[in-house]
């Protein structure tokens, strides 16, 4: 029987290194959002959105084909 | 200010051994993690470890957030803390680059949050993170080859073509509903939350090496007894519809349901269909 998250370290190790696209969308929309003091922290939402739009942006521009096609990210909520 | 700054990654639920097992982890520019607790009844731990402050200062980290090299770096720094302890008690994890000025203040922010961080944690408790993925392949690659039509001018055989083809994607994007809404129905069968994150495009997903149109992307808190019962569900999702996979990611630590039912979108999110 599977007991994910708790897996021997043995049955881990070969680990595939997970998708960065699948632990962006975690880190930088899912987590607890506390103030921190670090004036920002990225507490701030909306500036997490900002970055991450202009991260894919900026990339998007040296390879433009993926985006040929629907919506780029969207500043509001993202369960839409 | 000192040169160091704390930066946060997780509030856990104490443990016996718990300190001991933070002790070897090392997080953000490979410093030492270590566990801050709770003065009043050491329940609570926040796990934490020492940056250097001019990558976290407010400007450094808008530039380095555009760096997808320092992203992926603390990313991943990030994420190894938080599975680590995730092997040994609740975590309910935070955003990524929480700072604090010192250890104090990290301390502060711990103990003023206790109710909510406790009443989180409860809700985690014995659950993981499911993240499930629905992928049409490209029109192209589906549409079947047509012979020309020799009684039909080039402009009416590109036309027919055409129209072959939004049919075949019609097609395909049915069956991806139909996908969506048995994976829906696992979630309601074993799931205990669900939270829709956008879908994947771009340079990244292709990174990933993703093949075709993602137009699902959702996350499911499963507890851990309904896990080989929710997978085993997923995995079958896609039987009998062409054009359609299914991809599982996980277990997470429940990453996308630290945040309360009403501030994560939560299970009321109710479309399941692809566009």
């Amino acid at each position: 029987m599977i007991t994910p998250g708790r897996a021997p370290e043995a049955e881990r190790l070969p680990q595939r290194q997970v998708a960065l696209i699948d632990l962006l969308d975690r880190l930088l929309s899912g987590g607890v959002v506390l103030t921190g003091d670090v004036v920002l922290s990225i507490a701030d939402i909306d500036l997490v959105r900002i970055s991450l739009r202009a991260l894919i942006v900026s990339i998007s521009e040296q390879n433009p084909s993926p985006w040929t096609r629907t919506n780029p990210p969207r500043g509001g909520d993202h369960d839409g | 200010m000192s040169d160091l700054l704390t930066y946060a990654y997780a509030v856990v639920r104490n443990a016996e051994g718990l300190r001991e097992a933070t002790a070897p982890l090392r997080g953000v520019a490979e410093s030492p993690v270590s566990l801050l607790t709770d003065t009043g009844d050491d329940q609570l731990g926040l796990a934490v470890s020492h940056v250097p402050g001019q990558d976290f200062q407010e400007d450094a980290l808008k530039q380095h957030l555009e760096d997808l090299e320092w992203l992926e770096a603390v990313a991943r720094a990030h994420h190894g803390v938080i599975e680590a302890l995730g092997e040994r008690t609740t975590v309910l994890p935070l955003r990524l680059a929480t700072v604090y000025l010192d250890d104090n203040r990290a301390r502060e922010v711990l103990e003023a949050g206790r109710t909510m961080f406790a009443g989180r944690l409860a809700r985690l408790s014995e659950h993981v993170e499911w993240g499930v993925k629905i992928y049409v392949e490209s029109s192209a690659a589906l549409a079947e080859p047509t012979v020309p039509a020799a009684d039909l001018t080039p402009g009416r055989a590109y036309l027919r073509n055409r129209r072959q083809q939004q049919s075949v994607r019609d097609t395909v994007y049915q069956a991806a509903q139909k996908a969506a809404e048995r994976v829906e129905a696992a979630g309601r069968r074993h799931a205990s939350d669900r939270v829709r994150h956008r879908v994947q495009q771009g340079l990244l997903a292709d990174a990933a090496g993703a093949v075709g149109e993602n137009v699902v992307n959702d996350a499911y808190l499963v507890p851990l007894k309904r896990c080989d019962g929710f997978l085993a569900d997923v995995a079958h999702a896609a039987d009998g519809l062409d054009g359609v996979r299914v991809e599982a990611t996980g277990p997470w630590a429940p990453y996308s349901f630290a945040m309360p039912l009403d501030e994560s979108g939560g299970a009321a999110a109710a479309e399941g269909a692809p566009p």
